[in-house]
């Protein structure tokens, strides 16, 4: 705790993404009357990093990316995302950014092209753009005979992965995923990730939360919250040699273990 | 790039309507489906005109007169009376169509110089069936009248006309307006209501106040596919109340239509704000039908006349948009009346319009709980 805290504090309070900084949050706290869901969390997001956050349901994930995305406002504390003030520029984080929320997304009494052109209308692509990413979006997910069924009539796992190829539409610098595999079967969930490789690989920056540990061990970093604050943050061999185990799944145990909130909130 | 962001949205929302075909066919019938079943169950009938006969000195020709619209079948006298002041609250309790008052000395004047005088009032309420009892009443008097004439030479019978308006009493006239403004913010409130609610409920609401399209945005592309599908059923309601039960139109079109849409206005606003403090689908149906239907039915004065209404409910009939649309078009289309008499109320709804969408935008600011 003390050496990532020392640690953090040698990076400098940036403001823009032009240094390296997708993401920069300083004692972001969110209070919901007596209750603190996020607890001054202070962590920084690379530029074209797949970036883990973890924690256990009701850890205050939720919480703080909806903080990040503007959703929530602070209570506390700064954060930027793509050099932008969560409080001040939401507006420039919106056109920066993409968001997957925990609940699917596209609308199901809508085709996929109907969705695709949807997204990419609200976020402000010209009707050619549009045509061009939904053919490139339909041949890479292998869509392309399924372009004019309704949504909901796709399996789920083909549903998840589309719902995130929309949320990449307009090309955003960084991509919000809140637990974008929650109850996708473990094949589906591999070619999820392999989706997300092939964003960051782009230089998308990609933020997501997840409590399947497995999926932890795929990040290029990952921070571990705990009754809303950050316990641990680091590569998953960093805090697996640190706490001396065998996979994030154990740092995970260990570090939940000295919870004392238990199931709160 | 936020216009076509906006044009992508409402095409959407045209999606979900166009593609919900029940739903659809439902809302796009009920105007007529309403228009009818209302229409019938409170139709007055023809056969059975309902007179008073005021003849303050009964002689031969009165009671000859009033044997014949006895045999003509079309007429049923209620009462008979020497003065005229029994007809108004007969009127009033709707116990009556119609009342004839003779002259005294009728008889007399259908021989002597001064012309034989007969008074015919009419409860107009609807206006519709009031000029055909009028006409019946006069195509009785007028044969009574040419076949004196052929058997005695020349007889003068002046008929003189009132048509009494009474609002307290229920016709199909009366009913379109109330019924269009219930099928309006039924069409208005509860499905604009149900479906941003069914945004909060799956997650997608979420999804589209992160992207770069504004809340007031959202608001304005849900109203635009539902303001369609209103003005339709306006159009629906008038055509079959016109083409079934031939009520009249004697005002603009045009300018009960631009009320239409204002009334609608409110009724959308109401539904995106019952949608903001409800959390799920079914507690915003329950909350647009507590309160906007059951309000727009029962406290505007459709159904229950206002002037009968105990005096510490008036105040709340005012808070009601329906009340203040219900005048207008019957204003417009009963009385053929335009906004230099309906001004006050198209100015109260203006008002309310104004308020509402204004409280509607910033209830979806999108820093949610």
């Amino acid at each position: 705790m003390t050496s990532s805290a020392a640690k953090l504090a040698e990076i400098p309070k940036t403001t823009k993404i032009a240094n390296g900084f997708a993401i920069d949050a300083r004692d972001l706290t969110r209070r919901f009357g007596a209750f603190v869901a996020v607890d001054h969390i202070t962590f920084d997001v690379r530029a074209g990093e797949v970036f883990g956050f973890l924690g256990a349901n009701g850890a205050g994930k939720t919480t703080a990316i909806k903080m990040l995305v503007g959703l929530l406002a602070p209570t506390e504390g700064v954060a930027h995302v793509a050099g932008f003030d969560i409080r001040t520029e939401r507006e420039q984080i919106r056109r920066n950014i993409g968001y997957m929320s925990q609940r699917f997304s596209l609308y199901g009494d809508l085709t996929v092209r109907e969705n695709i052109r949807l997204y990419g209308g609200i976020y402000g692509l010209t009707p050619g753009q549009i045509a061009q990413r939904t053919t490139a979006m339909l041949d890479t997910l292998g869509l392309s005979s399924n372009a004019d069924d309704l949504v909901a009539r796709l399996p789920l796992g083909w549903k998840q992965k589309l719902a995130f190829s929309v949320a990449l539409v307009h090309e955003p610098k960084i991509v919000f995923l809140d637990e974008p595999t929650g109850g996708v079967d473990p094949i589906t969930r591999r070619q999820f990730w392999e989706l997300i490789y092939t964003a960051a690989a782009r230089g998308t920056t990609v933020f997501v939360t997840t409590h399947y540990m497995d999926e932890a061990e795929y990040c290029d970093r990952i921070s571990i919250m705990v009754e809303g604050r950050i316990a641990a943050l680091g590569t998953p061999t960093e805090l697996k040699e640190k706490y001396g185990a065998e996979s994030v799944d154990d740092v995970f145990v260990r570090l939940a273990r000295g919870a004392t909130k238990g199931e709160e909130a | 790039m936020n216009r076509n962001a906006l044009r992508a949205f409402v095409v959407k929302e045209l999606r979900h309507i166009l593609r919900d075909r029940q739903t659809l066919t439902i809302l796009l019938m009920m105007p007529l489906v309403q228009v009818i079943l209302f229409g019938y169950a409170l139709r007055s009938d023809v056969h059975d005109i309902r007179m008073v006969v005021v003849d303050p000195m009964p002689d031969h020709a009165t009671l000859e007169l009033q044997s014949r619209f006895l045999s003509s079948n079309r007429f049923r006298i209620v009462t008979t009376s020497k003065t005229p002041d029994i007809i108004e609250p007969l009127f009033r309790r709707g116990k009556a169509d119609i009342a004839l008052v003779f002259d005294p000395g009728f008889a007399s004047h259908l021989r002597g110089t001064e012309p034989a005088r007969v008074l015919i009032a009419v409860d107009a309420s609807d206006p519709n069936t009031g000029t055909t009892y009028l006409n019946y009443t006069r195509a009785v008097i007028s044969s009574y009248q040419a076949e004196l004439s052929a058997a005695n030479g020349q007889v003068r019978i002046v008929t003189e006309t009132r048509m009494r308006f009474n609002p307290t009493l229920e016709s199909v006239n009366l009913f379109v307006p109330g019924l269009i403004a219930l099928v309006l913010v039924l069409v208005s409130a509860l499905m604009t209501a149900i479906s941003l609610s069914r945004e909060k409920e799956r997650g997608t609401l979420e999804v589209l106040l992160v992207s770069p399209l504004r809340p007031q945005q959202i608001i304005v592309g849900k109203v635009i596919p539902y303001l369609g599908l209103a003005f339709a059923n306006v159009l629906t309601a008038l055509l079959a109340a016109w083409a079934v039960f031939h009520v009249p139109f004697r005002g603009s079109v045009l300018l009960l239509l631009a009320e239409s849409v204002l009334y609608t206005l409110v009724s959308l606003a109401l539904g995106v704000l019952i949608a903001a403090r409800t959390s799920s689908q079914r507690a915003a149906m329950l909350g647009a039908m507590l309160g906007t239907m059951l309000p727009s039915a029962l406290l505007s004065g459709m159904i229950f006349p206002i002037a009968s209404m105990p005096s510490w409910l008036l105040p709340f009939t005012y808070i009601v948009p329906a009340r203040w649309f219900i005048v207008i078009a019957r204003g417009i289309m009963l009385k053929g009346v335009g906004l230099t008499i309906l001004w006050r109320e198209t100015l109260v709804l203006s008002f309310m319009a104004l308020i509402l969408l204004a409280a509607a935008m910033r209830s979806f600011k999108p820093r949610m709980e």
